[in-house]
């Protein structure tokens, strides 16, 4: 086993024990930290395949930024433990099938795409911050401008939304 | 044993380089405290630690040592496992940081190996430290809420809520900077203030880049929570904010890495708009590269005078020591030329980073505390805007260089 195969299994390891316990955790606050420990081992497997600028991207506005905005929110709000209650019908009726039927698709996706993931990694499409710039700002300029604005048009519709009366 | 030290070098290499270093780091962070303490005393008409070691230079050891011995009870009702997680965080956090700084400009020669003076030299290097910075948040959170307790959860909700507003400034304030030198590697960020050797100190980033530099040493503080910005552990309101519940070794952790990250900031102060490791004179100027055995000659002989004359008999026989090893490192720079030209790169980055630590601590000689709403409207009202307006004007104006061609 290679060191690479090594730290990419200790990494999905964390990643999916991190997904698991944001899920079975009762305090919200511990959640929030599963999911940052998901979130920073994503980051880990970016980096793996090379991909620098994504994975200190992903800790910055992933990890940092909005998860801090969730512990935060928590904290103010003083959330107390969650309780457990009993499984839904529905979702064992109608929940477990689908659920077997995306992993079922998920499978087959991932074995399809061995080759052109492969390739993907190869050509370094997501190696360097010239590239992702080149791709952001040229290549497809109108789509992220589009994205920008609306992302701006949720930030504008919280502030109303935050300042109703005053208004 | 010798085959597998050489088939393991590298790996080796950068083992004891990060033992190295932590050793370094902590020594400072200690001598840190007694800088600090020193001359705020000074400041304010008093002597500061002398009891402990001639001119209190031991008293670093007896906090540590009463930080190792003494009792730390752990308060009823707190989140145990967050209680314990925040302070390792903050420290290892702090402390991994520091691997990113390179402190000098050519490699090691030794055992046949070059080694670089830095751990990790990264492409992304200062993506990487915003990563680590943007993490950080969590130790003094996380500590504010797990003890369960009003005035450390206050202490931590004002400082996520200010690292937050201030991380923001801090971003945008060193694009400016990215945008001059073209990378994120922050040895790149150095060679790019080096492209005219004769200006000197005229070719830093510091005149192009002032507001940028305005926005982020104040984003930087605000950062790490030092005075006039230490509004998470405000004492006068908040006890002690959010180490309130933290006794012994873990209050100690949050100090080192208080600490620590102070000396990450004035690091890169200096590496992004004070030249790093280049001399602030003219390269054919070659006589000031005598300028570290000058300074650390009559220092050394300043220690010896000033200890043989002190008053107790300990301080006679450590001050005249440590002063005769100083005039000893001096002598050595002027008769080995090739050790002294090794040496001018790390002697101008430690001098530039002293600079910015004094001036820390003379901000809190000096400053007093914001009030929450002008620390908060400061951050978006003021570093904000100023931070962006930077970056257009340095981007119009590589853009209009780059059009009409003006060197």
């Amino acid at each position: 086993m290679t060191p690479q195969l090594a730290i990419f299994f200790v990494l999905a390891t964390l990643a999916v024990l991190g997904a698991l316990s944001l899920i079975f955790q009762r305090h919200p606050i511990h959640s929030a930290l599963s999911l940052i420990v998901v979130m920073i081992a994503l980051a880990g497997l970016y980096l793996l395949m090379g991909a620098e600028f994504v994975a200190a991207v992903q800790i910055i506005v992933y990890g940092g930024a909005i998860m801090v905005l969730f512990v935060f929110v928590i904290m103010l709000l003083n959330a107390g433990e969650e309780e457990r209650t009993s499984f839904s019908k529905l979702a064992g009726i109608a929940g477990i099938p689908l659920a077997v039927v995306l992993l079922g698709f998920l499978a087959a996706a991932i074995a399809r795409s061995n080759e052109s993931a492969q390739a993907g990694l190869q050509s370094g499409a997501l190696a360097n911050t010239k590239e992702i710039s080149t791709m952001l700002f040229k290549d497809f300029v109108y789509p992220f401008e589009l994205t920008s604005f609306l992302i701006l048009v949720a930030i504008l519709g919280a502030i109303v939304l935050a300042q109703r009366e005053k208004i | 044993m010798i085959s597998f030290l050489y088939a393991n070098a590298t790996i080796i290499i950068y083992l004891v380089k990060i033992a190295l270093l932590l050793f370094i780091v902590l020594t400072v962070n200690a001598y840190l405290t007694w800088f600090e303490r020193k001359v705020v005393a000074h400041m304010q008409s008093r002597w500061g630690p002398h009891r402990v070691g001639p001119h209190g230079l031991l008293q670093p050891l007896a906090d540590g040592a009463k930080f190792l011995l003494k009792e730390d009870p752990t308060p009823a009702g707190v989140d145990k496992f967050t209680y314990f997680l925040a302070p390792l965080m903050a420290l290892a956090l702090a402390l991994t940081s520091i691997a990113i700084i390179p402190f000098g400009p050519e490699p090691l020669h030794i055992f046949g190996r070059d080694i670089d003076l830095g751990i990790a030299n990264l492409n992304i290097g200062i993506l990487a430290l915003f990563a680590i910075t943007a993490l950080s948040v969590y130790g003094v959170a996380l500590a504010g809420w797990s003890s369960n307790s009003k005035y450390p959860l206050l202490g931590g909700l004002r400082s996520s809520a200010q690292m937050v507003s201030y991380e923001l400034a801090l971003t945008m304030s060193v694009v400016g900077v990215l945008l001059l030198a073209g990378s994120f590697n922050l040895r790149d960020i150095i060679n790019a203030q080096a492209h005219h050797p004769e200006r000197g100190i005229l070719g830093w980033n510091i005149w192009p880049q002032i507001l940028g530099f305005f926005c982020f040493f104040v984003a930087a503080v605000a950062e790490t929570n030092r005075v006039p910005f230490d509004l998470p552990e405000a004492e006068s309101e908040l006890v002690a904010g959010f180490h309130t519940e933290y006794a012994s070794f873990k209050f100690a952790m949050f100090f080192i890495a208080e600490y620590t990250s102070m000396i990450t900031v004035s690091c890169l102060c200096t590496i992004m708009f004070f030249g790093g490791w280049l001399s602030p004179f003219p390269a054919s100027w070659t006589f000031t590269h005598y300028l570290p055995s000058v300074i650390l000659i009559p220092f050394g002989l300043w220690v010896i005078w000033d200890g043989i004359r002190y008053e107790t008999i300990f301080g006679r026989i450590i001050l005249p020591g440590v002063g005769t090893a100083i005039t000893a490192i001096g002598a050595v720079l002027i008769l080995f030329p090739p050790v002294n030209e090794f040496i001018q790169g790390p002697f101008w980055l430690l001098a530039k980073i002293f600079v910015f630590l004094f001036v820390y601590v003379w901000m809190r000689g000096t400053l007093p505390r914001f009030r929450y709403d002008q620390l908060m409207s400061f951050g978006w009202k003021l570093l904000l805007p100023v931070s962006i307006a930077n970056v257009v004007i340095t981007a119009f104006a590589i853009l209009a260089k780059s059009m009409w061609g003006t060197q």
